[in-house]
């Protein structure tokens, strides 16, 4: 197996609802169905798609926080999906877990202290208290927290706070890889650019390997290395960021960044805008599951399952029919036309929020 | 017609005043805690009356002008000229009636209609939001819908009795980006079609860019910049509309450190005196500490700020 592949899965299948008793019949909700990725050492691999789409079943799967139905993992070419005890022990050491919501994946009766001190306990035993006050304090500096914070409770923090001790906890048994599912949604605007880039941060300078969850295709587009999108448990196209921004490939992937609201203005291309909406995973429709909602639907579509094949090259991989024939749809540029007053506006803030000088001049000095 | 307020409730709200002009979309744009979510339930009358003091405030719908002081709006209003969709539909209809009585409900209850008029009203509007079957729908319950036919039930209950102004509070922030689109699509041609003034809050600039004519960017209950939307966006003034606008995660520099607004919103009693924005401002100075008037800059372009326009009165070295 390729050294450079920290996390694989190999057509990982999960179904909901198979227990159904003889009184029950519950129907099999297929929440992801036959995926296959890798994510390499060191990259960031975000996963976009609606909601509904199975992509937080995934990064459970790929976490082991649920067990496929059938399929492999592996992490760092050990089989994980089946291990279990002390094993899982370990695999919770190198691999962690970053959640959505901040304000409730956290103990509200712990302390910061005690919450970061938590997973050094169980992942670092032999550490001494003194020693393990030390690296809580560090692992508080680390994500931009004061060691003061420490005797608090996550109460008296707010939002992008909150999700910092989370990401502190997350660092605290030194993993490889860390899986985010929507880390920053639930914070605004702001906040949200202070956590992106302390993610971006963490991974530069420790190496770590990061697994996005998200939605929001602003947010991917910033921070991953390499994007797969999913529709209704399968992956519709996988590449690298940058090819699957300027050359989307699948037309629900065309339809996905035609949908973003840009900066520019009305803009929207109308005409890529999907209409309808997801089917239920407990019904999905045969043949390509994006056909019911795709505007060059045909024939074959409703009855043969596409594979994911690679286009140009092997890394950018599409699962269409006609990947090959669709018409390029002409996309607005996505890059932001500025006006010069704004451009030179924005400079000169981020020259001051980075810690350059600043000297007024009275307005009353203004002729 | 215009529509105005004025209110100052000791802090949460501070002075704000707001204007839609007929067939308009006005954004108002922030932070969670700003204040723009409160306005608009003030703007409607929804505030319990025990715990909320609104303190001064006008509100003129057409020719007709409400003291938001002294009383409730009248009934004829709320719900009639003045109509509101929420953010997350589920929780705003009542998941125990048909989606059919809910809506004829708020038609009886305005004008009077017969039942059956209601009912044909009421299919009639399913059908303008774009629901399929609407004759069948009507006898459906909220839960058998997905999110974004919700918001389309809840966009039809509103406009059910032509409103002449249409609060819309987060509409799409629940919804998917493709949904989103759709619901942004109809609020577009319904606004043209009956040329009701909308007035939408968001915390998303590219919903702003994509359906706003004009921008009013609220901060610590205060607006802060007030504009025509390109103009906004082409010549931001305000520390923190710049802010704002830069911390978005675009499509356009990826990898990049995104610049930031240091810090988070403070609370309402701990928010400082004069301009609210600087203890986050990286421009703060002495004189900030009194309140900066929200003046004119470019036509019709209104902002708050001691040092605006910026590379006039501060210099950056670094």
């Amino acid at each position: 197996m390729n050294q450079n592949v920290i996390l694989e899965a190999i057509d990982v299948v999960k179904h909901f609802g198979m227990g159904s008793g003889w009184l029950s019949q519950t129907p099999v909700v297929q929440a992801v169905d036959g995926v296959s990725l890798e994510v390499r050492r060191g990259e960031t691999f975000a996963i976009v798609g609606e909601s509904g789409c199975g992509k937080s079943t995934l990064a459970r799967l790929l976490m082991r926080l649920l067990t496929p139905t059938s399929g492999d993992v592996l992490f760092d070419g050990r089989q994980v999906s089946t291990i279990q005890g002390e094993e899982l022990k370990t695999l919770r050491c190198d691999m962690q877990f970053i959640f959505q919501d901040p304000f409730s994946s956290l103990n509200p009766r712990m302390t910061v202290a005690k919450l970061v001190a938590e997973p050094l306990e169980i992942h670092a035993p032999a550490l001494s208290a003194q020693d393990r006050r030390a690296k809580v304090a560090e692992l508080l500096r680390q994500v931009g927290l004061r060691a003061e914070h420490a005797d608090r409770y996550p109460h008296e923090f707010s939002g992008g706070q909150r999700q910092r001790i989370g990401i502190a906890r997350a660092l605290a048994s030194g993993p490889k890889l860390i899986i985010g599912d929507e880390p920053v949604s639930a914070l605004d605007v702001s906040v949200q650019a202070q956590v992106i880039n302390l993610l971006g941060d963490l991974s530069r300078d420790l190496g770590l390997t990061l697994v996005i969850i998200a939605h929001d295709l602003g947010v991917i587009r910033h921070m991953s290395d390499r994007v797969a999108v999913m529709y209704l448990g399968r992956i519709v196209e996988i590449g690298t960021t940058e090819d699957v921004f300027s050359e989307p490939k699948h037309p629900y992937t065309q339809a996905l960044l035609a949908a973003i609201p840009s900066m520019d203005g009305p803009v929207t291309d109308h005409s890529a805008t999907v209409h309808g909406e997801m089917p239920s995973p407990s019904d999905p429709p045969p043949g390509c599951r994006f056909h019911t909602r795709c505007p060059h639907a045909q024939a074959l579509c409703k009855t043969q399952k596409p594979h994911l094949s690679a286009v140009q090259d092997a890394s950018h991989q599409v699962a269409c029919h006609f990947a090959d024939t669709l018409q390029r749809r002409h996309r607005p540029s996505t890059a932001t036309q500025k006006s010069k007053t704004a451009e030179a506006r924005f400079a000169l803030y981020r020259a001051a929020t980075e810690g350059g000088a600043v000297t007024h001049n009275a307005k009353q000095d203004q002729p | 017609m215009a529509l105005r307020f004025r209110g100052q409730s000791n802090d949460v709200v501070d002075h704000v005043s707001l204007e839609a002009k007929s067939g308009e979309v006005l954004c108002i744009v922030g932070e969670s805690g700003c204040g723009k979510s409160v306005t608009a339930m003030a703007l409607m009358g929804l505030l319990p009356q025990e715990s909320s003091i609104i303190s001064s405030g006008n509100l003129r719908v057409g020719e007709d002008i409400f003291d938001l002081t002294r009383d409730t709006l009248p009934r004829v209003m709320r719900g009639s000229r003045i109509a509101m969709i929420f953010q997350e539909p589920m929780t705003s209809l009542n998941p125990a009636f048909r989606i059919g009585d809910q809506i004829c409900e708020a038609i009886i209850q305005h004008s009077g209609a017969t039942r059956p008029e209601a009912r044909a009203r009421a299919e009639d509007m399913l059908q303008r939001v774009g629901i399929a079957n609407p004759s069948q729908r009507l006898f459906e319950y909220p839960h058998q819908l997905s999110g974004g036919m919700r918001q389309r039930v809840m966009i039809a209950m509103a406009l059910a009795n032509d409103p002449q102004v249409l609060i819309a509070d987060e509409p799409t922030t629940a919804l998917d980006v493709t949904i989103q689109a759709q619901i942004l699509d109809l609020i577009r041609d319904l606004r043209d079609a009956t040329r009701m003034s909308t007035i939408m809050i968001t915390h998303d600039l590219g919903v702003v860019a994509e359906i706003a004519d004009r921008i009013t960017v609220m901060y610590g209950g205060q607006v802060v910049e007030q504009g025509p939307v390109r103009e906004v966006f082409d010549n931001p003034q305000h520390p923190y509309t710049i802010g704002l606008m830069s911390a978005m995660p675009g499509l356009d520099r990826p990898g990049e450190r995104l610049a930031i607004v240091p810090g988070t919103v403070p609370t309402i009693a701990n928010m400082p005196k004069g301009c609210r924005f600087r203890t986050r401002c990286a421009f703060a100075a002495a004189t900030c500490a009194q309140r900066p008037t929200l003046s004119e800059i470019a036509p019709q372009h209104h902002v708050a700020c001691h040092f605006a326009p910026l590379e006039e009165h501060i210099e950056v070295t670094r």
